[in-house]
């Protein structure tokens, strides 16, 4: 398996998501009766247990919480893919985000730095989030 | 918590027996790895089937009592990782406490290194939110725990070479070992130069596969002490969850350890400066150094200091896997009863070459999943209870 052959399962409360995914747009869960940002995407809100919710396009931007270089794959990754970066980002919507940086070299990149959204392509249709580094 | 009810000293570990191998293979597995521990931990205690009322198994007590033929008034099956076998003795000694049941087995039995060599085996995990949010970025265990790792240098300063200390500490007391998987000296220099699959982790802050086995046989005090050996009591015990994917661990540097050790510790009537051994899972180096500080040893980010000094080390302040750990003794896949297992061992004076001078109260820490799952055991020898 590699990454590009990845394709998402959808449920009611996940298809909204992957379905922005295809037009290349981060869209968000938020909450219509707390409104606070949920993510992952899920059936009730973990903190009102609402099940009432609005997609909220996110701005694309963040930084990075914490990253891991990894020189061997794992999951769905493959040998071709290494050295890939997976990191958690802090988006600016104050919502924890787990995705790969790419368009860098490995030693170029830290935690703290500004990152902004880019995708990959996966299979039928959809599309992966990933990060880059902000221009400067 | 004032009013409550304790399970302090109502229960305590008789019976004890574990299959490891130095060359990290067993011939048996499955259900007959499991009666040859089961049988060795019954005779360790002076006990037989016909006594066993109560059974604890990861996947499934059904099975497994009706393998063994018995009708149990006890069963225990959560599944939380590595950390079960501190939840499943939490959970015995609550319920012999009040009478449920009288005595209880916990067994695991798991032969990765050789599953792979017969092409058996596999680990499956259970769908999840984790197949699409974390699965498709290539994050699995090891990369979860680099970015803990990761994380913690960034909050704390925590060095690769102190993590590294860890895994140097721990393999001088496996070097004392017989049964350890590796037992030749290790050095700073050593880990860091091994290769890294995930920073900032190298390949030595990372634990073993190899086959093992464990069972234990936990029973009231009131019958402990008629039995074959020394008891160890169960002191206190206590468990907590915050997640199970990393992706919802709310705070990486901040374990539910944090919760589950207080809690024991309280229980128990045992400050932390009375600990004589510490049993903390070792999946990683970061895991261990994340227990020293989560279960109150150490201020957070003070842990790692007293690690890079030795203080874990035979002769250290603070004896922690004296077994040799999940990074040099054994760990097949969930080790978390190998904790309790040389616990016993210290408690009751077994230990051969690494033997405690001191060995009078014992920490068993387990931790399962993705830092997820915590459950502390305090068990002691009755000059405490």
């Amino acid at each position: 398996m590699s990454q590009a052959d990845f394709t998402p399962t959808i449920s009611e409360a996940t298809r909204p998501y992957w379905e922005a995914t295809k037009a290349r747009r981060l869209v968000l869960q938020r909450c219509v009766a707390c409104t606070r940002y949920v993510h992952h995407p899920r059936e009730a809100c973990p903190r009102c247990l609402g099940q009432d919710f609005d997609w909220v396009e996110s701005m694309g931007r963040g930084s990075i919480h914490a990253m891991s270089v990894h020189h061997r794959p794992f999951e769905a990754m493959s040998l071709e893919d290494c050295p890939y970066i997976v990191a958690f980002i802090d988006l600016d919507e104050g919502v924890r985000f787990l995705a790969n940086v790419v368009d860098t070299d490995d030693r170029s990149v830290t935690r703290g730095d500004a990152v902004v959204l880019t995708w990959k392509p996966v299979a039928n249709g959809y599309n992966l989030p990933a990060f880059k580094p902000a221009p400067r | 918590m004032s009013g409550q009810k304790t399970l302090r000293g109502a229960a305590a570990i008789v019976g004890i027996a574990e299959s490891v191998s130095s060359t990290g293979e067993l011939e048996l597995w499955g259900r007959a790895l499991e009666a040859k521990v089961i049988k060795e931990a019954l005779d360790d205690a002076g006990l037989t089937l016909a006594d066993v009322d109560g059974v604890a198994h990861a996947w499934s007590s059904l099975d497994l009592a009706e393998f063994l033929g018995i009708s149990p008034v006890f069963t225990e099956a959560t599944y939380t990782g590595g950390s079960g076998y501190e939840l499943y003795v939490e959970k015995a000694a609550a319920a012999i406490a009040v009478g449920l049941a009288e005595t209880i087995v916990v067994v695991y039995a798991a032969t990765p290194r050789s599953d792979r060599k017969r092409g058996t085996g596999g680990w499956v995990e259970t769908p999840g939110p984790r197949d699409d949010f974390e699965v498709p970025y290539g994050l699995g265990l090891m990369g979860s725990y680099a970015l803990a790792a990761d994380r913690h240098m960034t909050t704390y300063g925590t060095t690769s070479e102190e993590l590294a200390a860890v895994a140097v500490n721990t393999r001088a007391w496996a070097s004392l070992n017989p049964d350890a998987k590796l037992r030749s000296p290790l050095t700073v220099d050593d880990v860091m130069s091994s290769p890294v699959f995930c920073s900032p982790l190298h390949l030595l802050d990372c634990c073993l596969v190899t086959d093992g086995a464990g069972a234990i046989v936990i029973t009231s005090a009131e019958r402990a002490k008629a039995l074959r050996k020394a008891p160890v009591y169960v002191l206190g015990a206590a468990s907590c969850h915050s997640h199970n994917m990393i992706h919802a661990m709310p705070d990486l540097t901040l374990t539910p350890g944090s919760i589950s050790g207080p809690r024991a510790f309280r229980a128990a009537g045992i400050s932390v400066d009375e600990v004589d051994l510490l049993m903390g899972y070792d999946s990683f180096t970061i895991t261990a150094l994340l227990h020293l500080e989560d279960l109150g040893f150490f201020k957070k980010g003070e842990a790692a200091g007293f690690v890079a000094e030795g203080g874990t080390a035979p002769g250290g302040a603070l004896p922690m896997n004296t077994n040799g750990g999940g990074l040099s003794y054994t760990h097949p896949g969930m080790y978390g009863i190998f904790l309790l297992t040389e616990a016993v061992r210290q408690l009751r004076g077994e230990a051969g070459a690494r033997q405690l001078q001191k060995a009078d109260v014992a920490v068993a820490h387990g931790s399962g999943q993705f830092l997820s799952a915590m459950s502390t055991v305090v068990l002691g020898t009755e000059a405490v209870l």
